[in-house]
């Protein structure tokens, strides 16, 4: 993820002279190198000084420089407070990019895993919050971000490099992706998750109908309710707590619009811990044959 | 060659007279502001660094309130944002909004806020949260510098600010960068909410501190415009970024709450703003 990330920043340097590329101590691990070398003069590694660089993002903005900044995703939250105070509460035109989200840094442990960052940045008006996954969705929304005038967050994993998606354009701000037909149960997820979804549904007996939703904040409103509507049924899954994160949002909005039951899996109200990514995933039931046990009982529950 | 000479140094003269008549007027907004808002304001705080920043946006800044977003303008962060009434009667003063509006500070749906926000013309960068200007200022003059622009950036920090690790971040960050457009200043009142600063945590020695880590560092009488003047001059020979420890008076100019606490946050009594603007008319 951070791979194909890097390659596209340095692509969107290129073509777009007022972004500027801030990291702590981290150019390294974040794969933001590219662009280092490409423009020595637009990068600036300031150093483990998280809530410095936040705001030293914040006067480049209030400048008219499109600041991305770079960091591993549990240390970007050190600085929440900078962010809410001066880039949300101004609408400062930053861009966050938090990697190694989720369980993502595996055996560094509970100390390098975020999982509630989503949640955090969700609650600061005037921020979109995105968690892409798929290879190409990753590429465009970096360039995609600098397009639009305000905060952002967008949250990265470390090594995933999945592919899932199809067509010219996939990545569009505020859109969600219908990528299976089916009329049991609505599934929506997020991040590189999504592709374990595919093959827990591809695997199963049932019709499920799989939305990927990279855009948490703003959320793609018809394509989410149109679907618990069709389904009558709604499973939300992501690497992330099931506290504020993609499933909060979907029930937020469906317990307004569309009142269904909506099952959360996530990791559930815990920290981490050391280990694989895959061994983490499956402890926290997060890996392809968890998620369709998980959708299995959730059907056959509301058939009995 | 003399003539001109004298003709300057004339010219210096009336222009620090006629700053000193504006500080007046200035003051005379604090408390009028400190007299209308309900529920208070931070005065003391107000009162000890209002004379630098006139100073700044009358003899040093360009800048223009017909045109508050001159990309080329220097710029100005009041990072101790409690001290927003003083950065408000500057603007006024300046013309960015007319001064009538200075009483509906802190009222609901007023331009004026409690701490600076972007709604304000004039406001360079918003604040409330102690310890962010200092980067704040970085960007900033990071900014200026890749646009090739002779931008100078002014930060505004108070002493007990320095209890925030950002300062210190952004201080090791901005001699790093040997940014030689951004200067600090330091509101010295030896004052911070719950008491004296050296009390609630040790700042002494500042100067040497902020020495320490890479910057020039000059003391100033911080109520001495002319002082203020002589080293805000010199920080533009400077070849990286310079503080300035101002020393001040917290609520100076208003007998009962200079260097107290007493106008941490407070509403004037009329009794005490009539007070405060005799002390004013024979001070000034």
């Amino acid at each position: 993820m951070r791979a194909i990330f890097g390659e596209a920043l340095t692509r969107l340097g290129s073509m777009n002279h007022e972004v500027v590329v801030l990291t702590g101590d981290v150019a390294k691990s974040t794969g933001v190198m590219g662009f280092a070398k490409a423009y020595p003069d637009r990068f600036f590694n300031i150093g483990i000084s998280e809530q410095d660089i936040v705001g030293i993002a914040s006067g480049l903005a209030l400048s008219g420089k499109v600041p991305y900044v770079v960091l591993f995703a549990p240390f970007l939250m050190r600085a929440w407070e900078q962010v809410r105070s001066t880039v949300a509460r101004a609408s400062l035109n930053v861009k966050m990019v938090g990697t190694h989200a989720g369980l993502s840094a595996s055996d560094e442990g509970s100390s390098h895993q975020a999982l509630e960052d989503v949640a955090i940045m969700r609650a600061l008006p005037n921020m979109t919050v995105l968690v892409p996954g798929d290879r190409r969705e990753i590429a465009e929304a970096t360039e995609a971000i600098a397009e639009v005038n305000g905060p952002v967050y967008m949250r990265l994993g470390r090594d995933e490099n999945v592919s899932f998606l199809e067509g010219d354009r996939v990545f569009r701000i505020g859109r969600a992706v219908p990528l299976s037909d089916g009329h049991d149960i609505a599934v929506f997820s997020n991040g590189a998750i999504t592709a374990e979804v595919i093959r827990a549904v591809e695997g199963a007996k049932i019709s499920a109908k799989v939305v990927h939703v990279p855009s948490v904040k703003p959320i793609d409103r018809e394509t989410v309710v149109a679907a618990a509507r069709e389904t009558g049924r709604v499973v939300c899954v992501e690497e992330h707590s099931v506290i504020g994160g993609l499933g909060s949002a979907v029930a937020e909005l469906l317990s307004v619009e569309y009142p269904v039951p909506v099952r959360r899996l996530g990791v559930d109200d815990a920290f981490g811990e050391s280990g694989t990514n895959r061994e983490l995933l499956r402890k926290h039931g997060l890996l392809a044959e968890c998620i369709s046990a998980a959708l299995a009982e959730i059907i056959g529950r509301g058939a009995s | 060659m003399r003539a001109a000479l004298e003709v300057a140094d004339q010219q210096y003269v009336t222009e620090v007279h006629m700053l000193r008549s504006k500080i007046k007027a200035i003051r005379r907004s604090v408390l009028e502001m400190s007299a209308a808002a309900e529920s208070g304001l931070h005065i003391g705080a107000s009162l000890s660094c209002v004379d630098i920043i006139a100073t700044l946006y009358f003899m040093k800044m360009r800048h223009s309130p017909y045109r508050p977003d001159w990309k080329d303008r220097d710029r100005f962060i009041l990072s101790k944002g409690h001290a927003a009434p003083a950065l408000y009667a500057v603007l006024a003063e300046a013309g960015y909004f007319p001064k009538e509006e200075l009483k509906t500070v802190r009222a609901l749906n007023s331009r004026l806020q409690g701490h600076p926000d972007l709604r304000t013309p004039g406001v360079d960068a918003p604040s409330g949260s102690l310890g962010q200007g200092i980067s704040i200022g970085i960007g900033m003059a990071i900014a200026a510098k890749q646009r090739g622009s002779k931008s100078r950036i002014y930060v505004l920090i108070g002493d007990g600010e320095c209890d925030e690790g950002q300062i210190w971040e952004s201080l090791a960050t901005a001699a790093n960068l040997k940014l030689d457009n951004l200067v600090l200043i330091v509101d010295r009142n030896g004052w911070q909410l719950d008491g004296r600063t050296e009390e609630i945590k040790r700042k002494v020695p500042l100067t040497g501190k902020i020495k320490s880590f890479g910057w020039e560092a000059y003391s100033v009488n911080g109520h001495d415009i002319e002082k203020i003047l002589d080293v805000l001059d010199l920080c533009e020979l400077a070849e990286g970024p310079v503080a300035i420890i101002a020393h001040t008076l917290k609520g100076k100019g208003v007998q009962f709450m200079e260097d107290t606490n007493e106008g941490h946050k407070m509403r004037l009594s009329n009794e005490q703003y009539m007070d405060a603007l005799k002390e004013l008319e024979e001070a000034y």
